[in-house]
């Protein structure tokens, strides 16, 4: 058998700076990165300011429905959004967050856990943001193995060479 | 028949992908993978990761809501 994992030397490559942790904002950079990677995409995450999170080993992201009009949930037949003046009442958006995962879970859409862990297994290239780490006071012991710690020249020099850049 | 017969019924994108690629990782260069699933967009999503990988889409069919996809693996 071949060596599977080997990229070709003319393989396509992508990077993604994720800058975004809530639930929502969570899976558009993880599918597109995992999908890529099982296409034979060679594929760099840089996650940075509200996306570092995503790194760490305890992932929870959550929902918020604040600032969110198109967010309709699908419930008792109809699809009901959620008013910002009720979004605002502590509890509403844990109980978003929990619907939401519910949903997530009946229609057979993966989990950000199960993404993530599919990104790690396909050798993804995931890259935290020092500086925000800094920021944020996050330590290299509170991110999962097998990232990598770098900055703006770091996703530079990844960029520069890849060829789609997206910014989520 | 093929070698091995991947069960993605239920799963939605870009799982069915996912997992294929994970079993034909697992295949020898030759051997095929049929893959069942519902997700509607796996249609489109199969032809697309096979044109672009070089697997090749040796048969493909429907029966009720569940698609079939034979795919010789290549690459």
């Amino acid at each position: 058998m071949e060596a599977q994992n080997e990229k070709p030397a003319n393989a396509k490559s992508m990077s993604i700076i994720v800058t975004k942790g809530s639930l929502d904002w969570a899976y558009p950079p993880f599918i597109l990165a995992t999908t890529a990677a099982a296409m034979g995409v060679d594929v760099t995450m840089f996650f940075t300011f509200y996306g570092l999170p995503l790194l760490l080993k305890k992932l929870n992201p959550q929902l918020t429905v604040l600032g969110n009009p198109a967010m309709k949930m699908p419930m008792m037949g109809m699809h009901v959004g959620m008013p910002n003046i009720v979004g605002m009442i502590p509890g509403v958006d844990a109980m978003a967050t929990t619907m939401m995962k519910n949903l997530i879970k009946k229609k057979g859409v993966a989990s950000i856990e199960e993404l993530r862990e599919a990104a790690i297994e396909s050798d993804i290239n995931m890259v935290a943001c020092q500086m925000t780490m800094d920021l944020f006071e996050f330590k290299r012991e509170d991110m999962i193995d097998g990232i990598t710690l770098g900055g703006a020249a770091t996703y530079m020099e990844n960029a520069l060479k890849s060829d789609i850049n997206l910014f989520i | 028949m093929a070698d091995q017969v991947l069960d993605a019924k239920g799963l939605n994108c870009p799982l069915p992908i996912l997992r294929a690629k994970k079993a034909l990782k697992e295949l020898p260069t030759g051997a095929t993978l049929e893959v069942l699933a519902t997700d509607p967009g796996a249609v489109a999503d199969f032809a697309a990761f096979c044109r672009t990988t070089g697997n090749e889409m040796v048969e493909q069919s429907q029966e009720g809501k569940v698609f079939r996809f034979v795919i010789k693996h290549v690459t």
